[in-house]
């Protein structure tokens, strides 16, 4: 598959990297400095040169590409480089915005700005704290096959009564599977007899109900699903659409914004929310407003320094949960090695978010899990493809690739696999696998 | 003395109106045709009007106005229309003992007449329904004046700025600005992209409801179940219900007619304090835009708890057994009928009467009084503050108190789900405490202005003669009752009453403004 990616920014310097190996990728960065230096660190051919011109496009070969992926910082830009893609050639054209009004706009009629496919980087930042609000004891959540299924990743805490347990003793619900364990960043494929210690990482896959259910067993301290307390600080985009999210799933949270215009902007939009005007940084204004009494805090500020500042505040002052929108990856780590719950970083879900368009056709969904050392992939069974026909365990026994089969769901309905379930054609298949064997896995499916 | 103001521009546009105004008095003039009367009155009264309009006309043929300019035009076409509207009041009782008849025995005389007609006169176009008419009958008026009083309150219900703005294309140019001037309530709304569509499609429901409202009180007098409910009277009735006028050709007002007319009559004024650009919606097929309007349910909430409670005094006795509306005491339904008929004129400021509430136990009256508070809906053609300011003004006040506690927090007002524009808030906060200044202040002037000339005014007279003036609404309480006059305030609390009617009618502010603007630029 031919690539073109205009923007060697974070985005598209970790999209490349993970198509580098298995496609022919051209990426278009306008800094030639950045271009230079790019062509050693990947296999890739780099083109310094403004992507939005035919000129640069041709140069790229992006008239034959089979996608043109443009993510670089700037939503025009973006939108121009995709409009321009489609008068060279018929690639599939994904754009990276942030503005939610280009999005709406090209929901309402898909291919407007010549764009095939449009990933908002603040609503689906939002969308990811929202979800990780939804179920308090996880670490990262997803949907697969339109909801049906849900992946989850939770740690077990000391107090946690699955600490200690096995797997099998652990997995009491009928449609959960254990799929991976974490433990010291390192990876590992559960079996039955497992021990699950304190301060490991499970990811689960399974119906959302027992996925909640699993999350109330593990952590029965956190309010089930609900947090009844939810403080966003920081009136960003990223802010107003988590707000926003909330509402629609009938969570009340306040929000701090310092600026006045925009407080009063926020207010105006957010009716079922209460905004407050004052700097988040105050001590005496947080512990006023009893933001140490709040289950969760988002802080979803300008800068990286103000949200360390302010999660660090409020871990300090009392607040049970803190979740940070983090805007460098290098940080990540830095934020959660201080003791912050979780740290979003829009980069790295925006990147998530595009790559599972270069699985082709095959993989409908992915995410990616701790640092890329694992994905969860959704993919849907063709006709005589490798996988079908045969029960799971022989395919298990056969392929040397780690993975684990988490979920299939067979017309619109959740089947829970086991070692003899086979496989049919037009299955779609949840599953977990290291990320060295994703594309021995997609080639079978 | 420029003020700032182009003000040929302004009373040239207004020789327009007045030209105008010469064409309505046809319906007074069929009236005296019909009924074999004196046609000469308003003969005179067009030719004169006319000649006038035309006069005015040339200060400015071709008037350009800007925001003062249309401030000032709002405000003398009003003013204008009381003055002119007086012409056929002095000409038809001159020479007769009828009190707003021309007087020209002694000085005194003369210009008390001339201030009765104006107030008779001002009284009608800004529907208020206060009435300085010593004796109400057509045997001692004719038909025709008594017709010209209802006609006036129908032209100033849906505004004579909007009418002119509808038929009139030279004023319809400015027409957003003037409307909004003239309007009832805070804010213009408009319907449709161009503003004599907007106008013309309110003066359409508006000419249509009363047509309807004609046809059924005239159809009940066709069954039989209104004696007294002649044609002249169901056109009389139809000019003023609409409007929330409240004049009536009957001395006792629609207490003259039976249960079935007063029953049919509850309605009708309900309707006239209603937001007339919800019915619009309604035609359009969007009837749960009237539903949902917080205005609307708050008004129709009102009405139905108001109501109630004045229903339950009056089924205990909080009228006299024996009085005009018949004994209320133990009878359900009367209870019921007196109750809301009384609501549903003086809340949204109507005037009608179907008993003389003014003999009222304290108790019920001072329940009246608050419902005169209220007032209609805005952009309805009721008086009063406006349903929808105190809405805001609510709203407002409880926010206030929620941030005294949490101080940091940014609460917008919202009303029926949409953000209420902060410097509106504003505006609907000094407009309020404005009325309620300019009421105090007029009911302390009233008291001591009667004292003057050795009346004694009661508490509850003073205070509804200001209030019933400046919310529009017509009759009081004690000698202002509904079947009292205002006849007996010397001609200084007269002249100050007219002042309250006009500001009322126009919200205070276009008027206001332009003395304030004057002030300023000196």
């Amino acid at each position: 598959m031919h690539v073109v990616i205009i923007g060697a920014g974070e985005v598209g310097t970790s999209i490349a990297a993970s198509l580098a190996s298995d496609h022919e990728v051209v990426v278009v960065d306008i800094d030639p400095d950045r271009a230079e230096q790019l062509k050693y660190e990947l296999d890739v051919l780099t083109i310094a040169g403004d992507g939005t011109t035919s000129e640069i496009q041709s140069a790229a070969d992006a008239g034959r590409a089979d996608m043109v992926i443009a993510c670089t910082d700037n939503d025009q830009t973006n939108l121009v480089a995709c409009g321009t893609a489609k008068t060279l050639g018929d690639g599939f054209t994904i754009a990276r915005v942030k503005s939610t009004e280009y999005l709406r706009t090209w929901q309402g009629n898909e291919g407007a700005f010549g764009v095939d496919f449009m990933v908002c980087t603040d609503l689906l930042t939002a969308e990811n704290i929202v979800r990780v609000i939804g179920l308090p004891a996880a670490i990262d959540v997803d949907p697969f096959a339109s909801g049906l299924v849900q992946m989850a990743e939770f740690e077990i805490g000391p107090e946690s009564p699955v600490a200690g347990q096995t797997v099998s003793e652990a997995d009491r619900f009928e449609s959960l599977t254990f799929v991976g364990l974490f433990r010291d960043g390192e990876m590992t494929i559960p079996r039955g007899d497992t021990d699950i210690e304190a301060g490991d990482r499970a990811v689960v896959i399974g119906s959302p109900e027992s996925v909640q259910a699993f999350a109330t067993d593990i952590a029965p301290e956190t309010t089930p699903g609900q947090a009844d307390e939810i403080v966003i600080v920081g009136g960003s985009e990223i802010g107003y659409q988590t707000a926003r999210l909330l509402e629609e799933r009938n969570l009340k949270s306040r929000l701090i914004e310092r600026d006045a215009d925009r407080a009063r902007w926020l207010a105006e939009q957010l009716p079922n929310t209460v905004v407050m005007e004052h700097d988040a940084t105050d001590t005496e204004f947080l512990s006023r407003e009893h933001v140490d009494d709040a289950d969760i805090v988002v802080t979803a500020l300008g800068s990286d320094e103000q949200n360390l500042l302010v999660s660090v505040l409020a871990k300090r002052i009392g607040a049970d949960r803190v979740i940070a929108v983090v805007d460098s990856p290098d940080y990540v780590t830095v934020f959660e090695e201080i003791g912050i719950d979780i740290a979003i970083n829009p980069r790295t879900v925006t990147a998530e978010e595009i790559t599972r368009f270069t699985y082709e056709s095959v993989a409908e969904n992915i995410a990616v899990l701790e640092n890329d050392q694992a994905e969860v992939l959704e993919l849907e069974l063709t006709e005589g493809c490798a996988l079908v026909g045969r029960p799971i365990s022989d395919i298990v026994s056969e392929i040397d690739a780690r993975f684990v089969i988490g979920a299939i769901t067979r017309d619109h309905k959740l089947v829970t696999p086991r070692g003899d379930t086979v496989l049919e054609p037009g299955d779609h298949i949840i599953l977990l696998v290291d990320s060295d064997s994703v594309g021995e896995i997609t080639a079978m499916a | 003395m420029s003020w700032g103001v182009n003000w040929k521009a302004s009373v040239g546009l207004l020789g327009v109106g007045i030209k105008y105004l010469a064409v309505t008095m046809l319906v007074p003039l069929v009236v005296a045709v019909a009924y074999g009367e004196d046609i000469w009155v308003f003969l005179v009264s067009m030719a004169l009007v006319a000649a006038i309009g035309f006069a005015v006309e040339r200060t400015d043929p071709d008037p350009d106005l800007g925001p003062r300019e249309a401030l000032l035009f709002v405000s003398l076409a009003w003013l204008a229309a009381a003055v002119i509207g007086t012409i056929p009041y002095l000409l038809a009782g001159y020479g007769t003992a009828s009190t707003v008849g021309l007087q020209t025995g002694s000085f005194g005389a003369l210009v008390g007449s001339i201030v009765n007609a104006l107030f008779e006169s001002m009284s009608g176009f800004t529907t208020t329904g206060a009435t300085v008419l010593g004796e109400i009958s057509t045997d001692r008026h004719s038909h025709a004046l008594m017709m010209w009083r209802q006609l006036t309150q129908w032209l100033g219900g849906m505004g004579i700025i909007v009418l002119m703005i509808a038929i009139l294309p030279e004023v319809a140019v400015n027409g957003a600005q003037l409307m909004e001037s003239e309007a009832p309530g805070p804010e213009l709304q408009k319907l449709t992209p161009k503003i004599a569509e907007t106008a013309r499609a309110l003066w359409l429901i508006y000419f249509g409801f009363t047509v309807v409202y004609i046809a059924i009180l005239y159809g009940l007098h066709l069954l039989g179940m209104a004696p007294n409910m002649d044609l002249f009277n169901a056109v009389a009735h139809g000019f003023t219900t609409l409007p929330t006028g409240g004049f009536s050709p009957e001395a006792d007002s629609i207490a003259a007619f039976s249960a079935a007319v007063q029953w049919v009559v509850i309605p009708f004024m309900v309707i006239a304090g209603i937001n007339f650009a919800l019915f619009w919606h309604v035609l359009r097929g969007e009837a749960e835009i009237m539903l949902e309007n917080a205005e609307f349910r708050f008004y129709a909430g009102s009405i139905a708890v108001v109501t109630a409670v004045l229903a339950v005094l009056l089924f205990r006795g909080a009228a006299p057994a024996i009085e005009l509306g018949g004994a209320t005491q133990g009878v359900t339904e009367n209870s019921l009928r007196q109750a809301a008929f009384q609501i549903g004129s003086l809340l949204n400021s109507t005037g009608y009467a179907t008993a003389d509430f003014a003999q009222w136990d304290t108790h019920a009256q001072i329940l009246l009084l608050f419902a005169m508070f209220i007032g209609g809906s805005a952009g309805s053609t009721g008086g009063g503050v406006k349903v929808v300011r105190w809405l805001i003004v609510g709203k407002a006040i409880r926010r206030e108190l929620f941030t005294s506690a949490h101080p940091d927090v940014v609460r917008p007002v919202r009303l029926s789900g949409r953000v209420v524009d902060e410097d509106a808030i504003r505006g609907i906060m000094a407009f309020t405490m404005l009325y309620v200044v300019l009421f105090a202040l007029s009911a302390v002037f009233l008291g001591l202005d009667a004292a003057r000339i050795g009346i004694q005014l009661s508490v509850l007279e003073a205070i509804s003669a200001s209030l019933a003036t400046l919310g529009n609404i017509g009759p009081g309480f004690g000698r202002l009752g509904p079947f009292g006059s205002y006849l007996f305030f010397p001609d200084t609390s007269k002249l100050l009453m007219v002042f309250l009617m006009w500001v009322g009618r126009l919200e205070i502010v276009p008027v206001l403004a332009v003395f304030i603007s004057a002030m300023d630029s000196r």
